[in-house]
């Protein structure tokens, strides 16, 4: 799966360690800012108040 | 015996192993020779399918790794920081410091209304324990997306208000999202806890420090302690109720800490004692 990410980014190898860094660091921005405020609602463990 | 005769009877090397001698394409050798190349193997897709499951489970790790560091630290980093902007930005003006601290009244306080909509910021809280410059925005609701996350501490829907007689009764985070109760725990008994609205000071005393379940909903209740099914005694006490997670990074029960108002004072007249030095 990886392999063939890293067979589809054209240029040297250093050009796809770059392209690669790019796409982590999205991938991770994506992450922080809109799936784990998403997920965390259905997380149990940061329930502070008593009642419903 | 002739050199010729030997010959006839030992056999070459490349007779022997044929295949030993035998170059693919590639150059690579008798390894590389025997076994076959490409789809015509029955074994390569599986072997394939096999990689790539292992490729998408240990990708599943590193995002629950992920979720874990942005969990515990990234939301403290951006809840403090909102948090303090949030102060910042309410701009009520500073209390006149000097000498002279806030008189001490012991009649009925003003009591604001309580604002119609959740994450209306109304109050800030101020508890010394926490540290000297400790100071929270407090939001109406406890919705964990409006006010728990963004804001800080949030009030209890239709408890009552700052001042007011019966129980003003918030919940905020013990840990991560800026953590505004993570010291909880260390409220002692004759602790303040000093609440500000735009105009007035309100400073309680805690009374009392427990653990209880979350379906345990009598500790904000008017009068903590009566039970749903128990008459509501007349209301004659000022009360304050803070409510957080217990233990740590759980949520099987709540941290809760009672107090009752001391006095309350004008914001002009200076600063409540509990909070100068």
């Amino acid at each position: 799966m990886y392999a063939l990410l890293w067979r589809a980014i054209p240029g040297p190898g250093w050009f796809k360690f770059l392209v690669c860094v790019v796409l982590i660091f999205g991938v991770v921005a994506v992450c922080f800012t809109e799936f784990f405020p998403w997920l965390s609602e259905y997380m149990p463990f940061n329930d502070t108040t008593v009642g419903a | 015996m002739t050199h010729a005769q030997a010959g006839h009877n030992v056999p070459l090397a490349q007779e022997v192993f044929p295949i030993a001698y035998q170059r693919g394409p590639s150059g690579m050798g008798p390894r590389n020779a025997r076994r076959p190349r490409g789809a015509s193997s029955p074994m390569r897709p599986v072997a394939w399918l096999i990689g790539v499951m292992g490729e998408l489970l240990v990708t599943a790790g590193l995002v629950l790794g992920l979720f874990v560091v942005w969990q515990l630290w990234w939301t403290d980093v951006e809840g403090a920081r909102a948090q303090n902007e949030i102060i910042a930005e309410m701009d009520w003006g500073s209390a006149p410091t000097g000498p002279a601290t806030a008189t001490e009244n012991h009649g009925p306080p003003p009591v604001m209304k309580e604002p119609p909509e959740d994450g209306t910021l109304f109050a800030q809280m101020y508890i010394p324990r926490f540290g000297d410059d400790y100071v929270k925005p407090v939001a109406e609701g406890t919705d964990k997306a409006t006010v728990l996350d963004t804001i800080g501490i949030g009030h209890y829907n239709g408890t009552a208000m700052p001042g007011d007689l019966g129980n003003f009764a918030v919940a905020a985070h013990r840990t991560t999202y800026g953590k505004p109760f993570n010291q909880i725990a260390e409220l002692k008994n004759g602790d303040a806890l000093v609440v500000r609205t735009e105009k007035t000071w309100y400073v309680y005393k805690v009374t009392e420090s427990k653990i209880v379940y979350p379906q345990n909903v009598e500790v904000i209740a008017p009068v903590p302690g009566v039970t749903s099914d128990q008459p509501m005694p007349e209301l004659t006490d000022r009360f304050i109720t803070l409510t957080s997670c217990h233990p740590m990074f759980s949520a099987t029960q709540r941290y809760i800490v009672h107090g009752e108002l001391e006095y309350w004072s004008p914001v002009g007249d200076g600063k409540p004692k509990e909070l100068v030095g």
